[in-house]
């Protein structure tokens, strides 16, 4: 497996929205590095014939009935743990040039 | 905002073969959200809720909440699957499409990436100049909808300019299913009404179905249009451009129209198009650059490990499919060849939009000539003016009953139209209206005939030329007559009438 580079966790960061500087951008390279080697041991008792998963308990088609259920919020309840909030709704700073 | 160069139409054609992709999201009226139970504002009964009060902690994605699959949801996407002449997955699963932007408060969107529930289809696309089309379909997946943002601050409403944005999570969670076509290839000229045509075959099919409101400017059915052009004799595609923010099917048919243009432009003049998304502004008819795609749109999408795989199983899948209503170009060749229509007669009607309304007039007892007349005739002529919906003005039953008030004698188109109008007004069914309005055709011989001497002696030159075997003279007292019965006459009687009386 490749190694885990500062250009990548400097994308990472960008990505998830959060300011990083030079120093923690290496300190966490060499952090992230050290994750992926540990989970890097996964792969030598993964033989071809272990099927890759994406779920550890072996369940399927677990469904919900179309009814309401009984944890809907109020407006006030949603807003409850909300920094800021205007009019029922939550209040956001403008973020630019990044409608979805 | 510099409205860009644009080259003509025809020419582009000429220079470049348009090629176009559509992504159409469908709203899924289920009662509860995909992940959540919380009431899904894309079904009727929650319309106009407050903002955020159609949420539970899942749609806020608060700590500890975790998404369990409507199974609803599940059922209705595969039944659209099959309805576009899909494979069904026998086995899929959901991933997260990871982003951070206030819409979605996980900073993930549950969607299908690896494992779609549906793929490998195609449908047929009637144009409104009868051409026929198949549409090859790539995927059908399930995913949640985002919540709404208001952006504040900005003179426009519009991001650029804004101080703040409102969220609203109602809609976040709303079930929805993105179809995504192949690219389409061979549509030339007629691409942007393909691309129409495209969309309104999908919205027939969801509202065949019953599975989503499929009101466009509700947002239940939205579509981005990839756009390309590749000079002629070139193999390789272009580079495309995303048009999203297409909130009708006009403005689809616009828009594509638009960036072939645009695109043609800046490629005859030697530039180069950039992989972007634009936005389709319905009030200039233009389209502006949106971002360009790029480091942003690595979404890192992993399986989703709060939820189980979806195994639909073989008597399901043959359930819904044995469920299935008939497909809407079927369905309008079986109308077409019922109804006895000419090509033209039918393609008017179909283009109306007005079919489910004239079936159901059809249906209520009416021919199918007299419902056409009236649907594509007086209804639309009062929709048009009022700018609303010819759907939502008369019911198909009063239709029919109007139409039987015809047949019957009771009414002339006169006063039928009048009637019509009384209906529209809400005073009631066509017979309440006639009884209220005393509008009924003057059956009464008796009444007629004393009209017609009245208007036969007041008139005796008329009445002389009638005698000498003119009998084209009639209309001058037929004209009399009907005037004086106030229009609720039935010419053709009176006019017998006449004849006899002039004789006599």
């Amino acid at each position: 497996m490749s190694e885990i580079t500062a250009e990548q966790v400097a994308h990472l960061a960008n990505l998830a929205r959060i300011a990083l500087t030079d120093e923690e951008i290496g300190h966490l390279t060499t952090e992230l590095g050290q994750i992926m080697h540990a989970v890097e041991k996964v792969s030598e008792v993964a033989t071809p014939d272990v099927p890759p998963t994406s779920h550890p308990i072996p369940m399927q088609n677990v469904f919900r009935d179309d009814v309401v259920g009984t944890t809907v919020l109020t407006a006030d309840e949603a807003l409850a743990g909300a920094p800021e909030s205007d009019d029922s709704r939550f209040k956001v700073s403008a973020i630019l040039g990044e409608e979805q | 905002m510099a409205r860009a160069e644009l080259m003509d139409f025809d020419k582009a054609l000429e220079l470049f073969e348009p090629v176009i992709g559509l992504e159409v999201h469908v709203e899924l009226n289920t009662t509860t959200k995909m992940f959540s139970s919380a009431p899904n504002p894309a079904n009727s009964q929650f319309h106009g809720a407050e903002p955020n009060t159609l949420i539970t902690p899942v749609c806020l994605g608060l700590p500890g909440s975790l998404p369990v699959v409507n199974g609803d949801a599940v059922k209705y996407s595969i039944s659209l699957g099959l309805a576009l002449g899909c494979e069904i997955a026998p086995s899929s699963r959901f991933a997260r499409k990871n982003y951070f932007y206030p819409d979605l408060a996980k900073n993930y969107q549950i969607s299908q990436y690896d494992e779609p529930i549906a793929f490998d289809g195609e449908v047929e696309v009637e144009l409104e100049n009868g051409r026929v089309f198949t549409v090859p379909i790539e995927r059908a997946h399930m995913e949640e909808d985002a919540g709404k943002l208001t952006h504040v601050g900005g003179s426009t409403g519009r991001i650029q300019g804004a101080e703040y944005s409102l969220v609203d999570y109602n809609r976040a969670g709303v079930p929805l299913v993105e179809i995504v076509t192949r690219p389409i290839f061979g549509g030339e000229a007629d691409t942007p009404a393909l691309a129409k045509a495209y969309v309104a075959t999908i919205r027939d099919i969801v509202l065949s179905l019953g599975i989503s409101e499929a009101r466009m400017e509700r947002g239940n059915l939205r579509c981005d249009a990839n756009v390309s052009l590749r000079p002629r004799g070139q193999e390789k595609l272009g580079t495309r451009t995303e048009t999203k923010n297409v909130n009708s099917m006009r403005s689809v048919e616009r828009a594509v129209r638009y960036e072939i243009q645009r695109q043609a432009a800046i490629l005859a003049g030697g530039g180069t198009i950039i992989q972007e998304t634009r936005h389709w502004h319905e009030d200039t008819g233009a389209t502006s650059a949106g971002r360009p795609k790029s480091d942003a749109d690595d979404y890192r999408y992993f399986p989703e490990p709060d939820l189980l795989p979806v195994v639909p199983s073989k008597e399901l899948v043959d359930e819904l499919r044995a469920a299935l209503p008939e497909a809407p170009a079927a369905r309008r060749r079986r109308l077409k060849s019922e109804w006895g229509f000419s090509d033209d007669e039918f393609q008017i009607v179909a283009n109306s939009g007005m079919l489910n309304e004239l079936a159901e007039t059809v249906a209520a007892g009416a021919t199918p000539a007299a419902a056409r007349k009236w649907w594509t005739g007086e209804i639309a002529r009062l929709a048009n003016a009022a700018d609303v919906d010819a759907s939502g003005l008369v019911s198909p039953e009063h239709v029919a009953e109007l139409a039987q008030l015809v047949d019957s004698g009771t009414l002339t188109d006169r006063l039928a139209r009048q009637v019509l109008e009384g209906v529209i007004a809400g005073e009631g069914s066509p017979q309440q209206v006639v009884d209220a309005r005393g509008l009924a055709v003057v059956s009464d011989d008796g009444a007629l005939i004393a009209a017609i001497d009245e208007a036969l002696a007041s008139q005796p030159d008329v009445l002389a030329k009638i005698r000498d075997g003119k009998v084209q003279a009639a209309g001058a007292v037929i004209g009399a007559v009907m005037k004086a019965m106030q229009g609720k006459a039935d010419a053709a009687r009176v006019r017998e009438l006449v004849l006899e009386r002039a004789q006599a």
